[in-house]
């Protein structure tokens, strides 16, 4: 099967300061995939740079292509049919993503308008559609309310309304529940994966939890410094990451249950964009680092089906633990 | 048991606010009746959703805001009043950490000044003692001098958090109050800090109030656990079995909402309804508008903290009910 949307080589950079150095990831029609990484690990830019969504200082290379069609350089004219129509996006924080002083009527019906053939009454009988899909009470009548009379677990709702005005093939979800209550959030991924489940829609969830990323994701990719470090599926990765820093990052993660240990920190910050360490970048903070560590970035590669990984030591280690006795 | 370091008796606390231009004030009760007692060098956690009252809580602890109604001691004396002297000596004891630490530094200075100035403001030894006294603390919070010379903004943000906790330690308090002082931070910067937090304490005998609301952290640094919800405790029990058997709707919903890596979110409880709004608070039981057990008593009654075997408290007729019947 062709993959949804393929991201080879994606480099971007601003003022010459690279912050995507390489990402390659592939989607398949109806897939939820996890990105998952620190701040400033490259994981909202990576979306932003496929959609031309970054500033013009900003220089974007390789390649990203939707259902074959090259996104990076295509005319504006063909983009502004894929953001909002075939590709949507939600971001963390909503009320800042509508405009106050307009209904959410009004909001709607213009997402409406630009991605889909409706007109008149159709139109606003879609919009109060979508508002009880997300499940707003009374959607009829708070059609003609403002932003500010939601709560932020019902802007967020009115958010995903909107994204789902142009019938998207893959939504993007950019830290979706990241400023809402526990029990809020939970609502919120409810929904969404309610959703995906009725319009076989994909999904790429950005978030820096883990947890919401394991529960929510087929397969989720694991960034570091502007590149993916580990790819695997969801229960797997958990279950046994083989990346040192995909390692620390869940053992850096307090148990809820059980008994209650020391945490495993990962020393040290991320590298500054502009001081990148060579080679291997997460090597300066890394307990397995060796001399080759330094030399040259490892690529991802292959160590089990479904699973790329990139870092030399892990391969080893890998290898030993399968048996399979390196030449 | 040792003493309890600071007692708080059923302190509330309301504001008043308008809703529109000419809208009649209302009374928001942020926090309604909350007692707690902490013993030193114990970490007490305190769990909840925004407006949940756990922030105001943590004010009316360090005195920062007088409560309403209630009392607060500490190490067995009542609160001075603000602005004495007594009350001077007696905050020197008892400092606060805030989730922004970029917002609790000032920029224009050199961090090693912004932790020299609380023992420069409670005139703490000489010159050459607090310069030594900086050096040493930068040394606790795993800094070196050089950080020490550089502005906020040339820190990242687990380092300025690590600045904001070595000027809270500067007077030597026994009592520390932390609301979110890890939510802005990344993962591993998290545990990093979670770790220097714990260490610290056991060092020097620290006992903390530790705002949160993630479940995780908490139970992480916490003996006690309380759990808010419109300005009341609904439970508290030790960290260690608090999340893993709890007694109260709302503090199960609260666990089930917790993702958890490797467990797919099979059997989760989702909350109908929307988070709870402290303007105006449901009768009865605040919970039972969204409470998927609410029984008629729910919302007629306000269910009373009460002890439902170990040190486990609950407010809830569900759970407290049987019993409440039997001594009736």
């Amino acid at each position: 099967m062709s993959p949804l949307v393929s991201i080879a080589g994606l480099h971007v950079a601003f003022n010459g300061v690279p912050v995507l150095r390489g990402v390659d990831l592939a989607l398949g029609k109806g897939e939820a995939v996890g990105l998952v990484g620190e701040s400033g690990s490259g994981k909202s830019v990576t979306w932003l740079a496929a959609l031309g969504l970054l500033p013009r200082h900003a220089k974007v290379s390789g390649s990203v292509r939707l259902d074959g069609r090259e996104l990076l350089g295509a005319p504006a004219a063909e983009l502004d049919l894929v953001r909002g129509g075939r590709v949507a996006m939600i971001f963390q924080d909503p009320a800042s993503a509508l405009n106050p002083v307009l209904t959410i009527r009004k909001q709607l019906c213009e997402a409406l308008a630009l991605h889909r053939d409706l007109q008149g009454e159709a139109v606003k009988a879609e919009a109060k559609r979508l508002l009880d899909l997300v499940g707003i009470p009374d959607a009829a009548r708070r059609l003609s309310a403002y932003p500010h009379e939601f709560s932020g677990g019902q802007v967020q709702r009115i958010m995903i309304a909107m994204a789902l005005a142009g019938n998207p093939d893959l939504l993007i979800a950019d830290e979706p529940t990241t400023a809402l209550d526990a029990t809020i959030q939970a609502q919120i991924l409810e929904l969404l994966s309610a959703i995906r489940r009725e319009m076989s829609m994909a999904m790429v969830l950005i978030s820096h939890d883990l947890g919401v990323v394991a529960e929510n994701c087929d397969r989720v990719a694991v960034m570091y410094a502007g590149r993916i470090v580990e790819q695997a599926p969801s229960n797997q990765l958990f279950a046994d990451p083989v990346h040192p820093y995909a390692q620390g990052l869940i053992g850096a993660l307090p148990p809820l249950d059980g008994p209650r240990r020391r945490l495993t920190a990962i020393p040290g910050t991320v590298p500054d964009p502009a001081h990148m360490p060579g080679g291997c970048a997460f090597a300066p903070r890394c307990a397995f680092a060796a001399e080759p560590c330094g030399l040259a970035a490892p690529r991802l590669a292959p160590i089990a089906n479904d699973r790329t990984v990139a870092c030399i030591r892990a391969e080893a280690s890998r290898r030993a633990l399968l048996g399979m006795a390196a030449e | 048991m040792s003493a309890p370091l600071v007692e708080v008796s059923a302190i509330s606390r309301s504001y008043s606010m308008r809703s529109g231009m000419f809208g009649r004030a209302t009374a928001v009760h942020a926090v309604d009746g909350v007692s707690l007692s902490i013993a030193k060098g114990e970490t007490l956690g305190l769990v909840g959703e925004s407006g949940s009252g756990k922030s105001t809580t943590g004010r009316i602890v360090l005195g920062l805001e007088p409560p309403d109604r209630g009392a607060v001691r500490f190490d067995g004396k009542p609160m001075a009043a603000p602005g004495t002297a007594a009350w001077r000596a007696q905050r020197a004891r008892m400092q606060m950490i805030f989730q922004d630490p970029l917002g609790a530094l000032d920029r224009r200075l050199p961090v090693a000044t912004q932790i020299r100035e609380p023992l420069d403001i409670h005139g703490l030894g000489t010159p050459a003692e607090r310069e030594a006294r900086v050096r040493e603390l930068l040394r606790a919070v795993e800094l070196t001098p050089a950080h020490g010379a550089r502005y906020p903004g040339a820190l990242s943000g687990g380092q300025r958090q690590r600045i904001v906790l070595a000027r809270a330690l500067a007077t030597k308090p026994d009592f520390l109050v932390c609301d979110e002082p890890v939510s802005a931070l990344d993962v591993s910067i998290q545990a990093q800090v979670v770790n220097l937090l714990c260490d610290l304490q056991a060092q020097l005998g620290l006992t903390l109030l530790f705002i949160s609301h993630d479940l995780r952290v908490v139970r992480q640094i916490s003996t006690i656990v309380a759990v808010m919800y419109l300005g009341r405790i609904v439970e508290i029990g030790s960290a260690d079995d608090l999340f893993a058997r709890p007694e109260h709707p709302y503090t199960q919903a609260l666990v089930s909402a917790s993702p958890a890596p490797g467990r797919r979110s099979a059997g989760r409880i989702v909350l109908a309804g929307d988070p709870p709004n402290p303007a105006a608070r449901p009768q009865g039981c605040a919970f039972h508008p969204r409470c998927p057990r609410a029984i008629a008593r729910c919302a007629s009654e306000v269910p009373a903290l009460s002890a439902v075997g170990g040190d486990r408290q609950v407010a809830c007729h569900l759970v407290t009910g049987a019993e409440t019947r039997d001594a009736a």
